[in-house]
């Protein structure tokens, strides 16, 4: 399959190149933020702990940069190598946010440059912080540009096929499409969301193995504060997703909630497995709740796979990939919720092991939400590349080594993604925040003496 | 000057910088690598290092506006080149996923580990040979349409002296720039040894540099002949370039006035570099695909020129501001800075 089918072997190498950049890209988009709001909590209360929590953070988040930027060069070159077809296409008609966000990842990357050698070169360290604003800026935009291109794919718009001839061709129409809305804001939700957990989970792993530091203690209260914050986000947003969806992709809803029979009042299915007669078993029904998030009414008409051509039917996996998403979604808010009430309320359980052990497991839980969505979003527009345009056979290259290429980078990815940890584990434990405390204290003796 | 044109010279632009960046970033990482095969480790590392730090990931960018922006005007470059370099450039790729990865595990996290230098190291100087054979995939006469699709002959690609004799000079450029570059740098950070290392592998490079050149327009004679035609219609172009390459050489050689010859350099390389881009013209692969052919619908062409404006205006400040910072900052770039010192010891420098 891999070997002598160029269209398969493009979908899998795709596929992992896109799950492995993701993690670093979310990565890159939500640690900025964060850096943001400690080094800023840090000069306003005028704690060393906080911006001591900026600087670490930053030091960590150079090496995740560098994997994110060039895997993520590997994904949009692949693209070209992979669907030629498409990427002529979406040349003439998508070009602009793809160059757009070259620019935005160009201002990311300069001051980040001059943020992270500058520590100690302003006097006034407000000054230092402004720097902080277009690496913010810059990652955000990157963000919401490369979204735009996905949400293209999903609904396109702003030209018009006659006899084979792209016309009336309309950039900015290609990039303001009914989908970029919600993903837009759903992409930059989820990965804020997943940014703090992670950093919640370190901060709750140190505290578990021994360090009882309030240095991770406020790293820990911040960031599961900022976590619950954008887990309420990412929740709202979602079901707004899931209203685009049921109006403008409602063969991608269906498939994800395996509803077969258009209907009004349709309830939600959660979990379950198909038997071999096509009948749902073992599931969890909500009764109504699909046609809220399709519409916001209980009662109205969810459109069914009932109306859709067999070929034209999303695999039904992404059912599943569905409700992971959503049950971590749902697990994260209310893990963060607790988590904040229990410590304005000095309930002893959220400062527990076992607790603490919980939001150690939040941050990966939240990458895997975020492959998930991304999983749901890419494989429920097949056979689609462009939807209702396009399709992936059609956009493949043709060449005869793409499962050579497969293998090549899964063993590279591989190899990399070891390689952050091991080097990110070795470097904060060869520095720890203990002794920087110390000889952060050192140094201020030294120059008031 | 119509459209087609502006995209491309933009896009040469671009590419050009990235020439000259990547083989100073490259070419940096080798010798490194090199420093540590040879036990001169302590004599420029660290400049190489106070340079790198800040800058690489500028470079790579350079990268990826040439390709989106080829993408982007020039759509018809996606199909045609897209399939046949699904191999060359997925090596590439894979060069320079293993470079910037390993350059910011050395960095930033383990400094000093020598396996992770010596590994980008070598990775940065294959990623030069691997890209330029996209040039030498260019000059046509290893692509074939079968089907509708196009079809690249492996056998003649790489047995073909013009090939090789591409790879060469990309390999050699890199080597050559780097060293008079960091000749510079460290002359400019006071570091004498460092600054005569330098100064050797310039001069070393000088010679095989022309005649890695020479070998390519000789190449061509054969291979292109009607290209061949146009570069010696442009040969005062080239033989100024010759000229400001001797001018490098002469002052490398009386240590005099480095930064005079980084510009000289600069300037040999972007005058043989549009030169041998005007010789193309109008083919973006020969005989396949002109820039004309090739070329965006309006609309597109007309948005991305007005984003590269505003993008240039946004980003020509701040860049001015990084160079200001690490590049012409004295004290910076000898380290004499406090933060340089304690980020050094700490192992992010
Ligand atoms: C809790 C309730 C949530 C709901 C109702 C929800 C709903 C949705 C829907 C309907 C889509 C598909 C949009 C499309 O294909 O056009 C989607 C995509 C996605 N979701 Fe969620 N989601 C939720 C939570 C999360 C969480 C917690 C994460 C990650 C931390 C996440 C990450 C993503 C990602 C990365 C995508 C792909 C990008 C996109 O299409 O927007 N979602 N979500």
């Amino acid at each position: 399959m891999l070997f002598d089918d160029p269209v398969f072997g493009s979908r899998v190498l795709t596929i992992i190149t896109l799950s492995f950049h993701v993690i670093y890209a979310t990565i890159g988009v939500g640690v900025p933020l964060m850096i943001m709001i400690a080094h800023w909590v840090g000069i306003k209360k005028n704690d060393e702990h906080y911006i001591l929590l900026a600087k670490r953070w930053a030091r960590g988040f150079v090496v995740t940069v560098a994997v994110g930027v060039v895997t993520g060069t590997a994904m949009g070159l692949q693209l070209s190598l992979l669907w030629p077809n498409f990427m002529e296409l979406a040349g003439n008609v998508i070009a602009l946010p793809l160059f757009l966000e070259v620019f935005a990842f160009f201002f990311e990357a300069i001051f980040l440059g001059i943020y992270a050698y500058t520590w100690d070169r302003f006097e006034d360290r407000r000054k230092h912080f402004l720097l902080l604003i277009p690496v913010v800026l810059g990652a955000g935009a990157s963000a919401v540009f490369i979204t735009v291109v996905n949400s293209f794919m999903n609904s396109p718009q702003g030209f018009d096929i006659v006899n084979g001839q792209l016309v009336n061709l309309n950039p900015i129409a290609a990039m303001f499409t009914p989908a970029m809305p919600t993903k837009v804001s759903h992409v930059l939700a989820t990965a804020y969301m997943t940014v703090a957990f992670l950093l919640a989970s370190i901060a709750a792993f140190k505290l578990l193995k021994g360090s009882n530091h309030v240095y991770h203690k406020k790293s820990l209260y911040l960031t599961m504060k900022m976590g619950l914050i954008f887990s309420i986000a990412a929740a709202l947003i979602g079901d707004l997703s899931g209203k685009y969806l049921a109006e403008y992709q409602p063969e991608k809803l269906a498939a994800a909630e395996w509803h077969f029979e258009t209907e009004e009042g349709a309830p939600l299915l959660m979990y379950g497995i198909l038997d071999g007669e096509g009948e749902v078993k073992y599931e969890i029904k909500i009764p109504y709740a699909l046609s809220i998030l399709a519409s916001g009414s209980p009662t109205s008409e969810v459109i069914g796979l009932d109306q859709f051509p067999e070929e034209e039917t999303p695999p039904l996996v992404i059912h599943y990939f569905f409700d992971v998403m959503v049950t971590i979604g749902m697990f994260m808010v209310v893990l963060s919720l607790v988590y904040w009430t229990g410590i304005k309320r000095k309930w002893p359980f959220v400062r527990s092991n076992w607790y603490r052990w919980l939001i150690v497991l939040g941050g990966p839980l939240s990458v895997i939400a975020i492959e998930a969505g991304w999983w749901m979003t890419e494989v429920g527009r097949q056979p689609w590349i462009l939807n209702g345009i396009m399709t992936i056979e059609a956009a493949a290259t043709s060449s005869d080594y793409v499962g050579l290429m497969v293998i090549l980078f899964g063993g590279l990815y591989l190899i990399l993604g070891i390689g952050t940890i091991v080097v990110l584990n070795r470097m904060f434990r060869k520095n720890p925040v203990e002794l920087e405390l110390e000889q952060q204290e050192a140094i201020k003796g030294g120059e008031t003496a | 000057m119509s459209l087609e044109i502006l995209g491309i010279s933009v896009l040469w632009t671009f590419l050009f910088g990235y020439v000259i960046l990547g083989s100073i970033d490259f070419g940096a990482g080798f010798f490194n690598a090199y420093s540590i095969i040879t036990g001169k480790h302590h004599l420029i590392t660290k400049i190489i290092q106070r340079y790198l730090s800040p800058v690489w990931e500028v470079t790579n960018v350079f990268f990826v506006f040439f390709f989106v922006g080829m993408v982007g005007f020039f759509p018809k470059t996606a199909f045609y080149y897209g399939s046949v370099l699904l191999v060359p450039a997925s090596i590439a790729l894979l060069l320079m996923i293993i470079r910037g990865s390993y350059y910011a595990f050395e960095t930033y996290g383990s400094k000093g580990h020598k396996g992770y230098a010596l590994m980008y190291g070598i990775a940065g100087l294959l990623i030069p040979a691997s890209l330029s054979v996209v040039l030498a995939i260019s000059e046509g006469g290893f692509i074939s349409i079968i089907d509708g699709n196009p079809i690249l002959d492996y056998r003649a690609l790489f047995t073909s002296p013009l090939t090789w004799s591409i790879v060469v000079l990309s390999i050699v450029a890199v080597l050559y720039i780097a060293a008079v570059f960091l000749s510079w740098y460290a002359n400019k950070a006071g570091d004498t040894a460092a600054t005569n290392l330098m100064r050797k592998y310039a001069l070393c490079w000088a010679f095989p540099l022309i005649i890695a050149a020479a070998g390519i327009i000789y190449e061509l004679s054969s291979h292109n002949p009607g290209q061949f035609e146009r570069i010696l219609d442009l040969w005062w172009i080239f033989g100024l370039s010759f000229l400001l390459w001797i001018g490098t050489v002469w002052l490398v050689w009386k240590k005099k006035n480095y930064g005079l010859a980084v510009g000289l350099l600069i300037g040999q390389f972007a005058l043989a570099f549009f030169a041998y881009g005007i010789s193309l013209y109008p083919y973006l692969l020969y005989p396949y695909l002109t820039i004309y052919e090739g070329f965006t619908n309006e609309a597109m062409a007309i948005s991305l020129v007005v984003v590269f404006i505003l993008g240039l205006i946004l980003l020509v400040p701040s860049i001015y501001l990084l160079l200001k910072l690490f590049l012409f900052d004295k004290d910076y770039v000898r380290g004499n800075r406090k933060n340089v010192k304690s980020n050094e010891k700490r192992g992010l420098s």
